[in-house]
């Protein structure tokens, strides 16, 4: 006789909790970062810069190191989007020079007279797509005549130079320098932070009281002194490389902090004992073992890492100590804003520290949300 | 037999989490009668804690006491039911420490680290009396040395990290009855402490309900602690209390499936060697997976299909003091017995 | 308790040994010798030098001998507060720094209070009251000090002043005061112009603090002797203020150690937007005039005086903290 209590009882996992129990620690940390939706909004917009990036020379549209003195100080163009008959075909007026018959200079204002339309994939100025061939279509050009003549997106600065063009520029060279630089650090990080937290004993202390050391030092004004030191002879991209190693040696600390407190609380975690217990080789543990548990917390401290670079390269060059032109980074933009009287001026100048505001806040809700999946109880 | 000092009447404590409610405590009734032991009992997460910490209205958030009565009888007589008043409300202050004590399980945690043990002592017993810094200390002092920590002058002065275990329960212990309350609560005493100093714990308790005349609630898992300490016993399960009476009655005649588990699991001396350790067969289930009908029928050795696993069993009246939550012992169709309601209605 | 004492103070010690060496560096860092740098500036402007004197000056800096001895030399001055002579002012470095090492003592210190000040009764509030909307707008505020570096902070306030208000915002001192001697009137003044430059300087520390402080006291809040408070009948934000506020300072408290090179850092580059006579932009002019010794001193006096007040809120955190005076922590 088949009995209530005979029927299988009500199965205890069902199919979605079957995959939690055999899922990585790196699929769990997806997961769970999915739910933030700050964070991954945040993710987006930090892939979305990246992409600007990589895409700079095509986003901009008049040769960043164009100047023209007649042109300086030019606000940012009106973009007409729609025709006098209603249709959507935006449009600006092109700039023509007016001697002023007072001061005999030359001064830009639109004329209403003369129309260019926006075209998509518009001629521009000749430069080498992603380095691979060469090119001259840019995203936005003019229907008719050449975009220094009407196609000034955010204005110019004081040296009649475009400022969009410049500000997509330097946004590709300020994300990758904090991008070599984030390298570097975890690269000092880890390896320091590993060998500290694996090995133990007096390495261990001798590693952290130099963290300590450097960690109780006012970073700044000694990096000013190494920054300084840059003999003004070397090339841009000496620099940028000198710049880079200066700046991660500001961010390794932190790293080496969390590498080493993971090998620390690892190393008594009992799967660890059980592979070496079964013989396995001291690498095979770190590698196949270890690693892989902690590396969604490295992810999240490299994502809060990165602003930290990037405020750094910004404020070295904003001080002129850091990239100097004819290098373009949000730092040398910003310092063309430092005088208060040229910003009384040439207001959009300030502009350039939107797409900084924004990165920052990106990355670190970026890295909130990453470390909250990697280790919610952390 | 004596008025009540403590009713509680059908208690719901619920927790509101993002994935759904816990209906950690949801239809708990017992009674507690001055001068005398109860001891509430049932494995880890049937909600013996959250009824204890209803009483005194300090559940954790999420939790929520939603439905029920707390009825305290006061000294002069007069009945407060403590579900209806304002949990951070004056009154109910007062209530804590000064009518009811708490003794903690975990006194390391329980006690704070930045703070001497007589600042943290002198804070209660001035809270229920106008005292100065200096006549508070002495009563402090006398505290001390009731619960039998030695050296009490100095020790009043050492931070709770300088105590061993024991010593820190007694310092709780201490704390508890700082006040001068007329119930003292002792939420599992001694399971964070070694066997010895266990009994010495127990003792202590017990000599302190004679010296001041206590009524006591003991919660514990521990049936042999029950067997010892308690005149009374309210078993729970699943946030209800499944039988209730006194101790002798319970032990040698359990009226409930799951006390009589409980009981059958506890190892013995007198057993015959190498033979298998009863168990209580399954698992707790989970708070989210709450079965139908009788929560226990899972796991029910007794139990009877078409009806356990439809219908809740409401207490019944086993005689006197005796009451037993199980279909066994209903008559659903006769009216000899007369059962509680099958569902309790939430407040309001 | 006295084993962490010492410990503090050997490695403050070996810190600044390291700071010096860094400093030293920096001196010798450009190329050529510092002697020649002063040769050159003085023909400039249109004194000679002997060569018999500037054999003299190699001696007496020791320019022709190893450069662990030059070093020790260096020290040797410094030790007695000789800290040699700026390139570009002609004067003793020690006259040029002047008032300027203390302003931004002053100024870093403002900062630091203003840091705790804000921070943590913001840092209580969010966490005892989550998920208000007081919580979420200081959770913004704070991401906004956190976002925006603060030299960034100090232009766009220097261009709002100047744009809607007319006002020139910047400078530590009215006019008047600038240049005078110290009196009470120029204490008063310098009280007066030290809010606005020490919020913008610790905005960033704030944030940080207030996330620390309210992730801290969520913790706290959710342990036993928080419950044990409230069942001896104490009030409930006395619970609170008591008990876990107390808990969770601790690891608060711990920052301090690195606020401070924070602040000063931060200090440097705030100064320099806003005009402040700190040693910012001395230390700038310098860097890129090449005035080394000047530029060395500034920054070894920057380290020594960020070691020595984080050496002062370690004995701090000791005072507050019993377990480490039981000998149990740190």
């Amino acid at each position: 006789m088949s009995t209530v209590l005979d029927a299988a009882p009500a199965p205890v996992t069902t199919v979605a909790e079957e995959k939690v129990a055999v899922a990585t620690q790196l699929q769990l940390t997806w997961w769970r970062f999915r739910k933030h939706k700050v964070a991954v909004a945040s993710g987006v917009i930090v892939a979305f810069f990246y992409l600007v990036a990589l895409l700079a020379d095509f986003l901009a549209t008049i040769g960043p190191h164009a100047t023209d003195a007649a042109r300086s100080y030019i606000p940012p163009q009106e973009i007409h989007w729609f025709d006098e008959d209603g249709s959507f075909r935006p449009h600006v007026f092109a700039l023509k020079g007016k001697r002023d018959p007072r001061t005999f200079r030359l001064v830009y204002a639109p004329d209403p007279e003369d129309k260019r339309y926006l075209v998509l994939f518009g001629q521009g100025y000749a430069y080498e797509f992603l380095g691979l061939f060469p090119t001259s279509r840019h995203l936005v050009g003019l229907d008719r005549g050449n975009p220094e003549e009407a196609l000034f997106l955010l204005g110019t600065d004081q040296l009649g130079r475009d400022f969009w063009s410049r500000l997509v520029l330097a946004t590709r060279t300020s994300l990758v320098i904090g991008l070599a630089g984030v390298a570097l650090s975890l690269f000092l990080g880890v390896l320091l932070g590993g060998i500290s937290g694996l090995y133990g004993g007096w390495i261990d202390t001798v590693i952290q009281r130099l963290i300590e050391i450097l960690r109780s030092i006012p970073t700044i004004p000694l990096w000013m002194g190494l920054a300084a030191a840059l003999p003004a002879s070397w090339s841009v991209l000496q620099i940028y490389l000198a710049i880079t190693v200066i700046i991660s040696l500001i961010g390794w600390t932190e790293l080496a902090r969390v590498v080493r407190g993971r090998f620390l609380s690892l190393r008594e975690e009992d799967f660890v004992t059980a592979a070496e217990l079964a013989g396995a080789s001291r690498m095979r543990i770190i590698f196949r073992h270890m690693v892989p548990s902690f590396l969604s917390h490295i992810i999240a401290a490299v994502s809060l890492a990165l602003p930290a670079m990037i405020i750094s390269e910004t404020t070295l060059s904003f001080l002129g100590l850091g990239l100097r032109p004819p290098a373009i980074s949000w730092g040398v933009l910003l310092q063309d804003a430092q005088n208060i009287q040229a910003l009384g001026i040439a207001p959009w100048l300030l502009l350039a520290a939107v797409p900084v505001i924004v990165v920052i806040l990106a990355f670190n809700f970026l890295g909130d949300g990453l470390r909250d999946a990697a280790d919610p109880y952390g | 037999m004596a008025e009540p000092i403590l009713s509680v009447r059908g208690l719901q404590t619920w927790f509101h989490q993002d994935e759904g409610i816990v209906r950690a405590v949801d239809g708990a009734s017992f009674d507690l009668e001055p001068g005398r032991t109860l001891g509430i009992v049932g494995e880890s997460g049937c909600g013996k804690s959250v009824t204890a910490r209803s009483i005194l209205r300090i559940v954790e958030r999420p939790g929520r006491v939603e439905g029920g009565q707390i009825l305290l009888r006061r000294a002069d007589g007069r009945v407060t039911d403590l579900a209806r008043l304002d949990g951070q409300g004056r009154e109910m202050r007062a209530i804590r420490g000064g009518e009811i004590g708490y003794v903690f399980q975990e006194p390391m945690s329980s006690l704070s680290s930045f703070h001497t043990i007589g600042n943290q002592l002198i804070e209660a017993i001035r809270l229920h009396a106008a005292l100065g810094k200096r006549a508070a200390r002495e009563r402090g002092v006398e505290l001390l040395s009731l619960v039998g920590i030695p050296r009490p002058a100095q020790r009043i002065d050492s931070y709770s990290f300088e105590l061993s275990g024991g010593l820190r329960q007694r310092v709780m212990i201490a704390l508890a009855l700082a006040a001068e309350p007329r119930i003292l609560i002792a939420d599992e005493p001694t399971t964070a402490l070694d066997v010895t100093t266990q009994a010495q714990i127990l003792d202590l308790i017990r000599r302190l309900q004679d010296e001041r005349d206590l009524a006591v609630i003991l919660i514990t898992h521990d049936m042999g602690v029950i067997a010892e300490m308690t005149d009374d016993v309210v078993v729970m399960y699943l946030g209800r209390d499944v039988e209730r009476g006194p101790v002798d009655a319970i032990f040698h005649e359990p009226k409930h499936p799951y006390t009589r588990s409980l009981l059958r699991s506890i190892p013995s001396v007198l057993a015959t060697p190498r033979s298998r350790l009863r168990t209580v067969e399954g698992s707790i289930p989970h708070p989210y997976n709450r079965p139908a009908g009788c929560p226990f029928h899972p796991r029910c050795p007794d139990a009877m299909p078409g009806l356990c696993e439809r219908s809740l069993p409401g207490a019944v009246a086993l005689g006197e003091r005796r009451e037993a939550s199980c279909f066994l012992h209903e008559k659903p169709a006769s009216g000899a017995t007369a059962p509680v309601p099958t569902l309790l209605e939430p407040r309001a | 308790m006295i084993a962490y004492v010492v410990r503090r103070l050997i490695l403050a010690i070996v810190t600044i040994w390291a700071i010096s060496v860094v400093s030293y560096a920096i001196i010798q860092l450009p190329p050529g010798d510092f002697v020649d740098s002063y040769i050159a500036n003085l023909s400039a402007s249109g004194s000679m030098v002997s060569a018999q004197e500037a054999e003299a000056m190699r001696e007496h800096y020791g320019l022709n001998r190893p450069i662990w001895v030059q070093y020790a030399k260096w020290m040797n001055r410094v030790i007695r507060g000789d800290f040699g002579v700026s390139l570009e002012w002609n004067r003793p470095v020690t006259e040029v720094i002047g008032d300027r090492l203390w302003l931004t003592i002053v100024i870093s210190i403002a900062a630091i209070i203003l840091t705790w000040g804000i921070a943590l009764p913001i840092g209580i509030y969010s966490a005892v009251r989550q998920y208000s909307i007081a919580d979420y707008i200081f959770t913004f505020v704070g991401f906004v000090g956190l976002a925006v570096p603060n030299f960034l902070l100090a232009l766009i306030v220097m261009y709002l002043g100047f744009r809607y208000f007319d006002a020139s915002i910047g400078g530590l001192f009215s006019p008047e005061y600038e240049l005078a001697p110290w009196s009470w009137g120029k204490v008063w003044d310098l009280t007066v112009h030290l809010p606005l430059p020490a919020l913008i300087l610790a905005l960033a520390g704030t944030a940080q603090l207030i996330r620390i402080m309210r992730a801290n006291l969520l913790d706290e809040l959710r342990r036993p002797y928080v419950t044990t408070a409230r069942a001896r009948g104490l009030q409930e934000w006395r619970v609170i203020m008591k008990y876990p506020v107390r808990a969770s300072l601790n690891p608060f408290a711990s920052t301090i150690g690195y606020l401070l090179p924070f602040v000063v850092s931060g200090s440097i580059v705030v100064s320099l937007v806003l005009s402040l006579p700190t040693v910012g932009p001395l230390l700038l002019r310098a860097l890129v005039a090449q005035d080394m010794f000047l530029a060395g001193a500034i920054v070894l006096l920057l380290g020594v005086l960020t070691v020595i007040g984080t050496f002062l809120s370690d004995l701090v955190l000791m005072w507050i903290d019993p377990r480490i005076r039981a000998g149990l922590h740190g």
